[in-house]
């Protein structure tokens, strides 16, 4: 499996999902390598919300297989696929609404936690030095994403566009090798959107991650994406570069298609 | 955390001090036994409805089998004391232990429910218990258990109604309780940050069934009579009444809701057939004005927020699946 001395992370081969009578998606294949940062796009209904919903354990595929880190996911639980290193966010938001947004944050510690239920039933001293530890660490990655001044806010009171920035923030906080995120700057103005962008570079580099990103604008991904995946009706139509992508005439019908 | 510390330590005190206050009047016998029996009655509510309210308030798992676990607490100690002469605080824990097995059991199975129908498992077991009771002639059947030493003092009671109220707040106030929370807000995104919600509700509902458990144990050694029908579904909505009034997920809340419906509960003895009928109203007031119930947090109130949370909820169902 070595892709000219390139690691791969990610390799779903021939997934397929069908809903009833409905094929969401037929035997996709594609693959990631470590440290890539890739476009997933198609038109609405193309089937990539549920490519991440098979990727992150909502459901299993009905027949392929899907392996992160050399190891198969595919059909295992979301929250043990979490602690495998895959992380994402929600087309849309999910947030713990009632929650602060430090809360939020912290709860993607959890897994991280090293003291037990008893010592916290009981206070025993390391169930603060535990605490303490979540609080820093929650802290420090919403001072990266501006949110600190905000950290005891309710979350629902964030504005939409911090909350997409939360939702983003809580998935980095588990700690993900391949970071998920779909469509995360639906809602965005230009100006927040040209800042997320930004921040989603920065993050990939401080955080040594390798990204898959769903949206729906051409021109961002275009600009951001080392390579690009387009589905179609459930079906991988291209893959490529973005220049690739930009002249692939599917590509082009598959949109075009869409508008007509 | 330094704030969190100071109102634990203010709770401490002011709950020391009620309990010197009510032991000085009782041991000057300025309080009567029906008094007492009422304070001892509200001391197992508060622990009856902080345990649900970490099942349900907190974790959001609708149940309606409260007093099954209670019932297998007070069974189980009863027959201790009476038969098998266990001193009193050990068989109390050994009927809170029985019912935490039970929370592990029931758990197990039905927590691939949601909704309606857990709350119709959970239901059905508190009645399962009840039936099993009612035909086993070792435990006295439809007559119940009789003669059971009333050994529940008010310093004991006292004593375990602080530590359940402790040991819960605890919980709830941690890593793990917020876990709980996480479920009871949004179930897939808190699966999807790596919380095990299967092995957190199971955690939720034998903490619970443990200190249900042993409020049971407690109620059985002060009334001397325990039958099967102590333990039914009315009960178990009483319980629940107690919860939804003092504030879903707030344990203070929860106390107060307890020492409500117990008040209520003493004043409407004469009255059984009202009692139902109260609750509802009280409930029914409640949903129109104070709909996060008596003491529900600010946090959780939904006068403020629920503009901002009806928007963040047009963007779920934009798209049902995640
Ligand atoms: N849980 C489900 N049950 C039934 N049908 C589903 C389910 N999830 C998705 N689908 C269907 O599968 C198809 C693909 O949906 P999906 O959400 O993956 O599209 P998408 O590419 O993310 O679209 P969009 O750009 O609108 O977000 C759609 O026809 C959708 O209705
Ligand atoms: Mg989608």
């Amino acid at each position: 499996m070595t892709q000219s001395a390139k690691t791969v992370l990610l390799d779903v081969k021939e997934a397929s999902r069908s809903f009833g009578g409905l094929k969401a998606l037929s035997e996709v294949s594609l693959h990631i390598d470590t440290g890539e940062l890739i476009g997933l796009i198609g038109p609405n209904g193309a089937g990539k919300t549920t490519l991440f919903n098979l990727l992150t354990g909502v459901y299993p595929p009905s027949t392929g297989s899907i392996i992160l880190n050399n190891e198969s996911i595919g059909g295992m639980k979301p929250y043990k696929i979490n602690h495998k290193g895959a992380a994402r966010t929600f087309q849309n938001i999910r947030l713990f609404t009632s929650m602060t947004v430090l809360e939020n944050v912290k709860i993607a510690f959890h897994q991280h936690a090293r003291h037990s239920l008893f010592t916290s039933m009981l206070r025993l001293p390391k169930h603060f030095k535990g605490e303490d530890e979540i609080t820093q660490k929650a802290m420090d990655i919403l001072k990266i994403f501006d949110l600190d001044e905000q950290s005891e806010e309710v979350a629902s009171n964030l504005s939409y566009g911090n909350q997409r920035r939360l939702e983003i923030a809580r998935a980095l906080a588990a700690g993900p090798k391949l970071l998920l995120l779909d469509e995360p700057a639906a809602g965005m103005n230009p100006n927040e959107t040209r800042d997320l962008m930004n921040l989603i570079a920065w993050i990939r580099k401080e955080f040594d991650l390798t990204i898959l990103l769903i949206e729906h604008d051409m021109s961002l991904v275009m600009g951001v994406c080392d390579r690009i995946y387009v589905l179609d009706r459930g079906m991988l139509i291209a893959n490529g570069t973005p220049t690739e992508i930009r002249s692939n005439p599917k590509v082009i019908e598959a949109y075009l298609g869409q508008e007509a | 955390m330094k704030k969190l510390n100071k109102n634990f330590w203010v709770g401490i005190i002011a709950a020391l001090a009620f309990y010197g206050v009510v032991q000085v009047l009782l041991t000057t016998g300025i309080f009567t036994d029906v008094t007492r029996s009422m304070l001892l009655l509200i001391g197992v509510n508060i622990m009856l409805a902080v345990s649900l309210n970490l099942i349900t308030g907190i974790t959001g798992q609708f149940s309606i089998g409260h007093a099954g676990f209670m019932s297998v607490g007070a069974y189980t100690s009863a027959i201790l004391t009476l038969d098998y002469n266990v001193p009193f605080v050990p068989a109390i824990i050994a009927g809170g232990l029985l019912a935490a097995v039970f929370g592990v059991l029931i758990g197990m199975p039905t927590l691939r429910l949601n909704g309606d129908y857990l709350a119709i498992a959970t239901l059905g077991f508190g009645e399962i218990i009840r039936i099993i009771m009612l035909n086993t002639e070792y435990v006295g059947g439809a007559s119940g258990l009789s003669g059971i030493p009333a050994k529940t003092t008010w310093t004991m009671l006292f004593l375990f109604t602080l530590i359940t109220v402790v040991v819960i707040n605890n919980f709830i106030g941690s890593t793990h309780g917020r876990a709980c929370i996480a479920i009871r807000e949004n179930e897939i995104a808190a699966e999807a940050m790596g919380i095990n919600t299967t092995r957190y509700k199971i955690i939720a509902f034998t903490i619970g069934a443990l200190f249900a458990g042993m409020a049971g144990g407690l109620s059985a050694h002060t009334f001397y009579v325990i039958t099967p029908g102590s333990f039914n579904f009315l009960k178990s909505f009483e319980i629940i009444v107690m919860v939804v009034l003092g504030g879903l997920g707030s344990t203070a809340g929860s106390i107060v809701g307890a020492v409500f419906v117990t008040l209520l509960y003493t004043y409407l003895r004469e009255f059984p057939e009202w009692r139902m009928i109260i609750y509802s109203i009280v409930l029914i007031l409640m949903m129109i004005f104070r709909p996060s119930g008596l003491l529900g947090k600010t946090k959780f109130s939904l006068g403020k927020f629920g503009k901002k949370e009806a928007k963040a909820n047009d963007a779920i169902s934009e798209n049902s699946a995640p």
